[in-house]
């Protein structure tokens, strides 16, 4: 089944086909267009799994917990057994998200609406609090990431990585496409619209959530330690604050819950977005960019992928 | 799937576009000048007291090198004979935003050398970068002593001398003008700078009065906190009537209004490592008596100081922004002579306009005139400076209507900081061998 899903799918197509070419693209791209990029693809992901739970409902206003808790995994990793392989990094960045949300998910599973973004909220800020006080977790300070290896080869380039996370981000976007096609994943709306219906069908809401909270805990996880690796740098103010989770609502907002691959478009636009409005006027930037998010909200309710959905559906009509 | 390909395409090349255009938008800048990005804060709690005063310093000192206006020995036109072109960057955000904007400035805008930098996380986060991406940095102001300890930077500079010294002339200080301290506490920001602050100051005051006591429950509450309510509460009930901290940017402005109201200041000593801008901020409402320091020879220590450079300095900056300048002030301004001192050394050993590799062996080990004293760099490998540092105690000037420095002593560098190849830590704990002071 998944195999015909695969193969009779428009998204996964388009998602291959966007790796094809940002992986070519990739090569001849200057040094900081790779690195904004790759800042923005991480984020990309984990608005991606911002957009699991949104699809049913849910929004979470910590999710900075599970991107701080990849980011400094990979830290932590290096500063105490000194390894800076790519894919042993991923893996403890991506276990690590996963056990917390697990454990998290028991609690988070039973509320709903502002109930479960403020929960989600207090505990990141806790993770937040705990990595302020605790010199030796790098306090207010962080720690620096040294360059990624891969299985003992040290790349000269940038490419290496930004390969790894296109690759990662194109995975993902399957993934959660295909789980969204999934009986489960058409749970996801079903769970949002009514809940009793759910259970009268014969399945577990609370297990559906549980089991789609980790998944977006493992994804913004894994998107966490992609983005300490392609930084270099971890600290609890620029990955585990209130404000990080809210650049990430923020981000979900610009981008739209249309498609899996909205996430990384609008990231990546906001990655550069914020770079230019920097630069533009260094005393007032923040007013750029909240002032992006209040237009986006008024004009494109649907966010930037509504853009896309029109050019398309024009070109279904003169088809027509 | 045809159709996906497709739109894929137009998706991929939409976003190559959008990145392709804004590339030419920022092609390279003309051959003859040198491009320097001079970060700090220019928004948030540090931008009033550090950063925009440090902005105005560099932007002085670098517009008078570039026509010639400055004294001498700076009196020759631009930078080893190439003038310089500045832009200047917001500090705030947090080290991974600073992380990005430095590979920005670098990659992007293709800058030839970064200064300044005001938070020691700043400094500690970019320095590896500097050295990845193979960039001169010479930075301001962070006093974190971690910087050159157990680190050889090849890229990074500091031409401010750090904690260490600032903590060692302040337990100096009080010996030879409190005297009879026995008990002390803080209150310190909790991060590199403020750790460092409390840390190498509680093992000099132990070695410099024997008998003295650190307090068991020093304060360090975070930085950019602004609310100090508890930590001032806690300092009140405890026996230590010296205070010492290490606050700068707003929160030693919030710190010292909140304080002064519930008559801390009537209780306790306090002596403010870093906290002069504050003095000229708050005027008045300042306390009369406080022990301050401004790291280095800069601000108000130095504003009766004579000497042309330093004369011309104050002149110049009031004219031109209409107060004095601060301690930050003077730290930027020292950035850009050292650049100025090495760049003009490079240019006349090489004749020619000098190159990056030129410019960073001229530099190391650098002894320059800053505008109220020397600086060499020698430690740190010749990448970190020293230089002499003075404490005074604040008090009212009617004739001028606004606040001076009293009983100032400034030190000499050999009493504030370890010799070459020694780490200041086991310095410190060997009860400074070598600083008769």
């Amino acid at each position: 089944m998944i195999v015909k899903t695969l193969s009779s799918d428009h998204t996964i197509g388009w998602v291959v086909a966007s790796f094809t070419t940002l992986a070519i693209v990739g090569l001849f791209l200057p040094n900081w267009v790779l690195n904004g990029t790759m800042f923005g693809l991480a984020r990309g992901l984990a608005v991606l799994g911002l957009l699991l739970l949104w699809r049913t409902g849910l929004i979470s206003f910590g999710h900075a917990l599970y991107f701080g808790i990849g980011a400094y995994a990979v830290a932590l990793l290096e500063k105490y057994t000194g390894v800076s392989d790519i894919f042993l990094r991923l893996a403890a960045a991506l276990i690590a998200a996963s056990v917390v949300g697990f454990i998290l998910g028991f609690v988070l599973r039973n509320y709903r609406g502002i109930f479960f973004a403020m929960l989600s909220l207090a505990f990141s800020m806790v993770l937040y609090g705990v990595l302020i006080k605790s010199e030796a977790l790098g306090s207010t300070d962080g720690f620096s990431v040294s360059q990624t290896t891969i299985l003992g080869w040290q790349p000269e380039t940038k490419y290496p990585l930004f390969l790894m996370i296109i690759l990662i981000g194109a995975l993902a976007a399957v993934g959660v496409h295909v789980y969204f096609r999934s009986a489960l994943g058409h749970l996801t709306t079903a769970v949002r619209d009514n809940e009793i219906r759910v259970e009268y069908l014969g399945y577990s809401v609370a297990r559906a959530i549980h089991l789609k909270y980790v998944f977006s805990a493992a994804l913004t996880g894994t998107a966490g330690g992609l983005f300490a690796m392609a930084l270099g740098q971890v600290d609890p103010d620029s990955m585990v604050n209130w404000t990080v989770s809210g650049e990430l609502v923020f981000i979900s907002v610009l981008s739209g819950p249309g498609s899996v691959a909205a996430p990384f478009i609008g990231a990546v636009a906001f990655e550069f977005l914020r770079t230019f409005a920097f630069e533009l006027a260094p005393h007032a930037w923040q007013l750029i960019v909240g002032g992006t998010l209040l237009g986006i909200i008024f004009f494109l309710p649907r966010g930037l992928w509504s853009l896309m959905e029109h050019v398309l559906m024009r070109k279904e009509r003169r088809r027509g | 799937m045809k159709k996906g390909m497709l739109h894929s395409g137009l998706l991929a090349l939409a976003l190559s576009a959008f990145t392709g255009a804004s590339m030419v938008a920022h092609s390279a800048f003309a051959d003859d000048t040198f491009k320097v990005a001079v970060v700090s804060f220019l928004t948030g709690p540090a931008a009033g007291p550090f950063g925009e005063p440090g902005r105005h310093g560099a932007e002085l000192v670098i517009d008078a090198i570039n026509e010639g206006t400055m004294p001498a020995p700076y009196d020759s036109v631009g930078f080893g004979g190439v003038s310089i072109e500045a832009m200047f960057v917001d500090e705030s955000g947090g080290n991974a935003k600073q992380v990005a904007e430095y590979r920005n400035l670098i990659e992007k805008q293709g800058v030839d050398a970064v200064l300044g930098y005001i938070s020691s996380g700043s400094c500690m986060a970019i320095a590896p970068v500097a050295e990845e991406l193979q960039t001169l940095t010479v930075m301001s102001v962070c006093g974190t002593p971690r910087l050159f300890e157990g680190n050889n930077w090849q890229y990074t500079f500091r031409t401010q001398a750090h904690a260490v010294a600032d903590s060692v002339a302040a337990a100096l200080y009080i010996r030879d003008q409190l005297g009879d301290v026995k008990d002390y506490t803080g209150i310190n920001q909790n991060y590199a700078w403020g750790q460092d602050s409390w840390k190498f100051f509680d093992i000099a005051m132990q070695k410099l009065i024997p008998g003295s006591s650190g307090s068991d429950s020093p304060q360090f509450p975070k930085i950019f906190a602004g609310q100090y309510g508890t930590e001032i509460s806690t300092l009140l009930l405890e026996d230590a009537d010296l205070v010492h901290s290490s606050f700068w940017d707003g929160d030693i402005e919030a710190f010292v209004l909140q304080a002064s109201v519930r008559g801390f200041f009537d209780k306790k000593r306090f002596i403010s490592v870093a906290g002069a801008s504050a003095v000229d901020n708050l005027g008045k409402r300042f306390p009369e008596g406080t022990v301050v320091g401004t790291r280095g020879e800069y601000g108000i220590l130095v504003r009766e100081q004579e000497g042309e450079l330093n004369e011309w300095f104050i002149n110049a900056y009031r004219e031109r922004y209409g107060v004095y300048p601060l301690e930050s002030s003077y730290q930027y301004a020292q950035t850009v002579l050292a650049l100025k001192a090495a760049m003009d050394k490079a240019a006349a050993e090489s004749g020619d306009t000098p190159n990056k590799e030129q410019i960073i062996a001229a530099m190391k080990g650098l002894e320059f005139q800053s505008l109220a004293g020397n600086v060499s760099l020698t430690l740190g490998d010749g990448h970190q400076a020293v230089h002499p540092i003075g404490y005074g105690v604040t008090a009212w000037d009617d004739e001028t209507d606004g606040p001076k420095l009293v009983d100032i002593r400034i030190y000499p560098t050999h009493c504030l900081l370890p010799p070459v190849n020694q780490m200041s830590e086991e310095w410190l704990e060997a009860a400074m061998p070598g600083a008769d002071c």
